[in-house]
């Protein structure tokens, strides 16, 4: 597997009333091609930073971010970020939003495009519909659904099953992987949640507080569709809570 | 029991304010009666002078003529606020240069410019339409720009992301996530303009119902007709927010209020 994302000795401050405040401190890791790849750390430690660097948004006060070898400083379609809190516009409606980042399309392509993507999340029936008359799920399913179409190599995703109920979440979790059985991208995923990334991931990675750095990683070295009661998944489950002081 | 439609549901609750009015209007009617005042009018009173005026046509000379004043003063600042707004909303530059010139003209009343305006303009429809404009101007302009700097950063990530021209982003993104809080401006941008084109009238004009009120005490304490002009006002004015309510729901707009 060929390197996605490499990042090297990324360190990263914010200037607070009490002085600079190091969130980031010397991390270092890379992505492969296709490999999905799990963020788990303690609340505030730091995650949501490191994932808005990595897809352009922040910049590092020291180290590199290189995609396919070539540096990487501003955000692109080629790598979508799919926020904790969503961001969908409101204004548009599901079939809007999901013809907004296409390019280069006639208007009949960029529907049937959109159209395509909606189905394929389970949208289908709601393309006319605005954000505000969609459940949680849904709306993370449009999300989804909009950073697709645009067919980016990269997904980074922050936190984008916390806002769901238990089932919801299950539910989406499921759809996002059967749709990387389909399609090929490149994700990395930030998360709390240890069982989601045992559900989704290829490798987890594990932060320590704040200032964050890699402590632990852990490869996912099991098929899809998992069982996470199976005692390998348990195992490695606890010692990833290990690591996490759990 | 058959459930009672949201309709009849509706009336019931507005009982309440219309017992309010009513219990004002009887204390009115009552104080007017018990007091023997001959200069001031009972409700009835005010009610035949507005049939008065508006058989004879003067009612809707004045109200045309004020109307017409609003529209014009408030039509220009809409023009001028919300393209200014959203300039120094999202140039930090045109922030910093217009924003301090816009705060210390803001808190000047509009009726303060009456002399400026009158010097300026003469008494011709001008001056209130200046005056309208000058009063309606900035809260629009402090509003739209404020809707602007308040835009979720996550809104203008998700466009970046993408790779949007500046055009779409300003036109896609920019303006709809904006427009709830310019129609916020435009309804009391609209509602200072009906204030300030009674007072400009009363000063400036000779038509308007500004002027209808100060006329009517001038020319013979008819103040009846003082007082049925101070009611069309204020239910002009009632309409005119009702008016601007209607904007908000509009569909593209209907997301900001939903929640």
């Amino acid at each position: 597997m060929s390197t996605k994302i490499a990042v090297r000795n990324l360190g990263k401050s914010f200037d607070t009333d009490q002085g600079p405040l190091q969130v980031i401190d010397d991390v270092s890791f890379d992505v492969g091609d296709g490999e999905f790849v799990a963020i788990v750390g303690p609340s505030g430690c730091g995650k949501s930073t490191l994932l808005h660097v990595l897809a352009g948004f922040d910049q590092p006060d020291r180290g590199t971010v290189t995609i396919d070898g070539s540096a990487h400083l501003k955000p692109s379609a080629k790598g979508i970020l799919i926020p904790q809190q969503g961001s969908v516009f409101p204004w548009l409606t599901v079939q809007e939003n999901l013809m907004f980042g296409l390019n280069g399309q006639s208007m009949r392509e960029k529907t049937e495009l959109a159209d395509h993507y909606a189905a394929i999340v389970g949208l289908k029936g709601f393309e006319r519909s605005y954000p505000h008359e969609l459940s949680g799920g849904m709306l993370k399913r449009a999300e989804l659904a909009r950073a697709l179409v645009v067919k980016p190599e990269i997904l980074y995703l922050d936190e984008p099953f916390s806002a769901l109920d238990a089932l919801m979440s299950l539910r989406v979790r499921r759809e996002l992987r059967r749709i990387l059985d389909e399609e090929r991208h490149t994700v990395v995923l930030i998360t709390h949640d240890v069982e989601e990334a045992l559900d989704l991931s290829d490798r987890i990675l594990v932060l320590a507080p704040r200032p964050t750095r890699i402590q632990a990683t852990f490869k996912v070295p099991f098929s899809q569709p998992r069982k996470l009661s199976s005692p390998e998944i348990q195992e490695l489950r606890d010692a990833v809570l290990r690591e996490l002081g759990a | 029991m058959a459930l009672r439609k949201p309709r009849d549901r509706r009336s019931w609750r507005a009982l309440p304010a219309l017992a309010v009015i009513a219990a004002l209007l009887a204390a009115w009617w009552l104080a007017v009666i018990a007091t023997r005042s001959a200069i001031f009018p009972t409700p009835w009173q005010v009610l035949t002078g507005a049939f008065e005026l508006a058989r004879d046509g003067t009612l809707w000379v004045d109200i045309g003529a004020s109307l017409m004043r609003v529209a014009v003063g408030f039509g220009l600042a809409v023009l001028v606020a919300v393209p200014a707004g959203l300039w120094m909303g999202w140039v930090a530059g045109a922030f910093e240069t217009l924003n301090p010139v816009f705060q210390i003209l803001r808190p000047i009343s509009p009726i303060a410019w009456i002399p400026i305006a009158i010097l300026w303009f003469g008494v011709g429809n001008a001056s209130p339409i200046f005056l309208i404009f000058m009063a309606s101007v900035f809260p629009m302009v402090v509003q739209t720009t404020a809707g602007v700097h308040t835009i979720e950063r996550r809104y203008l990530w998700a466009a970046e992301n993408f790779g949007v021209s500046r055009a779409t982003l300003f036109t896609r993104v920019v303006i709809p996530a904006v427009l709830p809080q310019i129609i916020v401006g435009m309804r009391v941008g609209l509602g200072v303009a009906w204030l300030v084109v009674v007072a400009a009238e009363m000063i400036a004009l000779r038509s308007g119902l500004g002027y209808l009120i100060i006329d009517s005490r001038n020319a013979g304490n008819r103040y009846d007709l003082v007082i049925a002009g101070m009611a069309i006002i204020g239910l002009i004015g009632l309409s005119l927010d009702g008016i601007m309510r209607r904007l908000e729901r509009l569909r593209i707009v209907r997301w900001r209020y939903v929640h």
